[in-house]
């Protein structure tokens, strides 16, 4: 047993702090932010540049051959640093349903891109009716020789507005909430009949609603088989969760930090607000919130390396611990900050409102715990 | 022990709905949801004022409605129910009642109309950068010229100081004995030389709050409500009021039955989230909680109609009331489920997907604030601890 991370892996976590530090401050983060694309061509080559984008993907395809620890290490340091830039949406989703689903050719028309930074991605799964299930799908894609007719619409599409290649998944055959009969499609961006709605999110995601009125697509873009894409979406799902909790738990690593650096040098009735025994035990409290959702990370992580599916009710349960562990982590760092805590000029917030996005998406705890008690007390 | 309504009681209920049937019209509704809020607010205040019922909580003989206990419930009932704001409370709720327990005659006569009527505008100078739980250390100078106070200092998280007319501030008169001796308790028409309103955005992405500077901004001395030196009577007098009004239970009650609507059209996986028993154990539990908040708020009420202005324990309705109204919202914005991030407050529903996922947000966020202002819920939490237990 051994939770230390490699040299290599140490390396990639510093190189990431070393960039939030020297070029990704609060005033930058900000200005990216409001910025009309919400994210930063500088910052993204810095990403391609310093071979970021290609962690996760094979050797073969042009990759770094990395796995889950990789990626946890990442987002986790994407977490401190509240970066922006859409890492996720472009190599944990529509890099990882390549890496799954894509077939060499595809892989080769895309991965390399996506390394480079040409490529920004996005996976349109969400719509109006569905909320957590993604099975719930009720866009279309119905077949004509070798190509593909799509039609219907996906909501909050996360990187929706800057990616230039957006994974679909619509269905093939089959009703509403079918588990089979769906596929996945690549569509770019700029194909005729795609239509975006900007949707800019509270944590500075440039998210679209993204409407396909006859959107004509190759055969040669679909990934995986006809009809199949659930399994591969599933497994997908897991990674991502993964992925994005340890995003949350960066967050929650730095808010804690914030917060207890407050209470040390804030003073009320004549002394630090930290010298106050009532404050102290909420703070032992977050301290351990913290350290509780990192250990379920790291049995994710663990479980996960070894074989996806059997990460399954552990992933459950991470979504659970990190949704009401970091509620009270950013709950509590808003109100020891007092009024500073609630205002948009202060770091505190944001890392709490993304904190709040990672918490739903992919499933709230009131959906995970009841996934989990399915799978786990099942007659 | 008794909670039926009597006859007189149904017929006060009968002439509230009746009231708010008329005079909340939907087009009133959209102004309060434009950029036009304060002239929406104002006209809604207005309406209240013809009819009498602009100031529940006041004697009768300034102008107060004499409702009993029971008539004050029925309307708040009434009113949070159709989502009706409550009355801006600087003017009606915190001002007004200091004006007339410790004003001067000259003062009740200059400044009671004008907040009765709404035609003047309040906000309140109480918190600083340095002085926000801890009250009493408060900085901001004022210092006697003549017959005039000479002010100078900042107040911050001043809230709607951009839309006031006057505000009240506590400030230092002496730096003698104790820190809450030596603080007065003075009101500041805002058109005054020398006020600047610095805006402040929230959490919630919306500009409610202000830092409020005074350089060199003269005050006559008249303006000093009660003794100089012995504002920490009214300031504390005034949060006493303001927790009255804090727990807000009605809000909380309106909040679970929107989600209680919502929940029964939102699906997952087939299924309405009304009928998923996990749902249903988050909504009941928060049900209750409410349920018994209520019958505290009552017999709170019912105490200061007996007799008297609230005692320590409103602070307690203070921290449940507040706590409350933070899990309603919690949940309601969990429900809208990812639409809970969408930053746009007004996207229609035709290109978001979506009907109320942004107004959650709104209320989620900048509910966060409740157990912060009107003194933190850790302070009320010491008031209770040292004047209710007994505890040193």
């Amino acid at each position: 047993m051994n939770f230390d991370l490699t040299e290599e892996q140490q390396m990639i976590r510093d190189s990431i702090a070393r960039f939030v530090q020297d070029d990704y401050d609060w005033d930058t983060r900000r200005a990216i932010a409001a910025s009309d694309s919400g994210m930063s061509d500088k910052a993204w080559s810095t990403f391609a540049e310093l071979g970021w984008l290609s962690i996760p993907f094979s050797e073969e395809d042009g990759g770094f051959g990395g796995n889950i620890v990789d990626t946890m290490v990442i987002m986790e340091e994407i977490g401190k640093g509240l970066i922006i830039e859409p890492y996720f949406p472009t190599v944990v989703l529509l890099g990882g349903l390549l890496k799954r689903a894509g077939n060499e050719a595809q892989r080769s028309a895309l991965v390399p891109g996506i390394i480079d930074g040409s490529v920004l991605g996005a996976f349109a799964y969400l719509e109006r009716q569905s909320r957590f299930e993604i099975a719930d799908c009720l866009t279309t894609a119905s077949s004509e020789g070798d190509s593909y007719t799509i039609n219907g619409e996906k909501t909050v599409v996360f990187n929706g507005m800057n990616a230039n290649k957006i994974a679909v998944l619509a269905r093939t055959s089959g009703s509403q909430s079918d588990r089979d009969g769906l596929s996945l499609f690549i569509v770019d961006a700029d194909a005729e009949g795609v239509s975006r709605i900007e949707v800019p999110m509270m944590d500075g995601q440039r998210c679209a609603n993204i409407r396909f009125n006859n959107v004509k697509v190759s055969a040669d873009m679909r990934l995986g088989a006809e009809g199949g894409a659930m399994e591969t979406v599933e497994c997908l799902v897991r990674e991502a969760i993964i992925a994005q909790c340890a995003e949350a738990v960066g967050c929650m690593g730095t808010l804690n930090a914030k917060t207890l650096e407050y209470t040390k040098t804030r003073e009320q009735f004549g002394t630090a607000i930290g010298s106050f025994q009532s404050l102290q035990h909420r703070m032992v409290d977050t301290m351990i919130a913290y350290e509780q959702a990192k250990s379920l990370l790291f049995k994710a992580v663990c479980e996960f390396k070894e074989d996806p599916v059997s990460a399954d009710l552990t992933v459950n349960a991470l979504k659970v611990l990190i949704d009401r562990n970091g509620k009270r982590v950013y709950g509590e760092a808003i109100q020891m900050h007092g009024g500073m805590g609630i205002t948009d000029e202060l770091d505190i917030g944001h890392y709490a409102k993304r904190l709040m996005m990672i918490i739903t998406t992919f499933g709230d705890a009131t959906y995970h715990r009841a996934q989990y008690a399915a799978k786990a007390y099942a007659a | 022990m008794d909670i039926s309504f009597a006859q007189e009681d149904l017929a006060f209920r009968d002439e509230v709905r009746a009231f708010f049937d008329e005079q909340f019209d939907d087009e009133l509704v959209s102004r309060l949801r434009s950029e036009n809020f304060k002239e929406a607010i104002v006209d809604w205040q207005q309406r209240l004022y013809k009819k009498g019922w602009i100031a529940a909580n006041w004697p009768v003989e300034y102008g107060g409605t004499g409702w009993t206990p029971t008539q004050k419930y029925i309307y708040e009932s009434e009113r949070s129910a159709r989502g009706i704001p409550g009355v801006i409370p600087f003017g009606i709720g915190m001002v007004g009642p200091m004006i007339y327990q410790f004003g001067t005659p000259e003062q009740k006569e200059k400044f009671l109309p004008g907040i009765l009527n709404s035609e003047v505008w309040w906000c309140q100078g109480y918190s600083e950068p340095g002085a926000g739980s801890d009250l009493a250390s408060l900085k901001t100078k004022a210092e006697l010229d003549g017959d005039h106070y000479v002010i100078n200092g900042a107040k911050i998280w001043t809230s709607y100081a951009q839309y006031a007319d006057w505000i009240f501030v506590l400030v230092r008169t002496s730096n003698e004995g104790k820190k809450q001796e030596g603080i007065t308790f003075i009101l500041v028409d805002m058109k005054s030389e020398g006020i600047k309103v610095n805006p402040i955005i929230g959490i919630d992405n919306e500009h409610n709050l202000n830092e409020v500077e005074f350089n060199n901004v003269r005050v006559p001395a008249e303006n000093v409500v009660g003794e100089v030196n012995k504002g920490w009577t009214v300031a504390k007098a005034l949060l006493a009021h303001e927790r009255t009004g804090i727990a807000d239970v009605a809000q909380s009650k309106r909040n679970i039955r929107l989600i209680k609507e919502a929940a029964a059209k939102e699906i997952n996986g087939g299924r309405p989230l009304i009928e998923d028993p996990g749902f249903q154990a988050r909504i009941a539990d928060l049900e209750i909680e409410i349920m018994a908040l209520e019958f505290t708020d009552l017999r709170t009420i019912a105490a200061m109609a007996a007799g008297g202005f609230p005692g320590p324990e409103s602070s307690m309705l203070k921290i449940k009331g507040t706590e409350l109204q933070q899990a309603t919202q919690e949940l309601r914005m969990e429900l809208a489920a990812y639409y809970q991030g969408v930053l746009p407050k007004y996207m229609s529903e035709e290109d978001l997907g979506h009907s109320f996922g942004p107004e959650a947000r709104v209320s989620y966020m900048y509910g966060r604030a409740s157990t912060i202002y009107g003194g933190s819920n850790e302070v009320q939490r010491n008031i209770i601890a040292k004047y209710v237990l007994g505890l040193e």
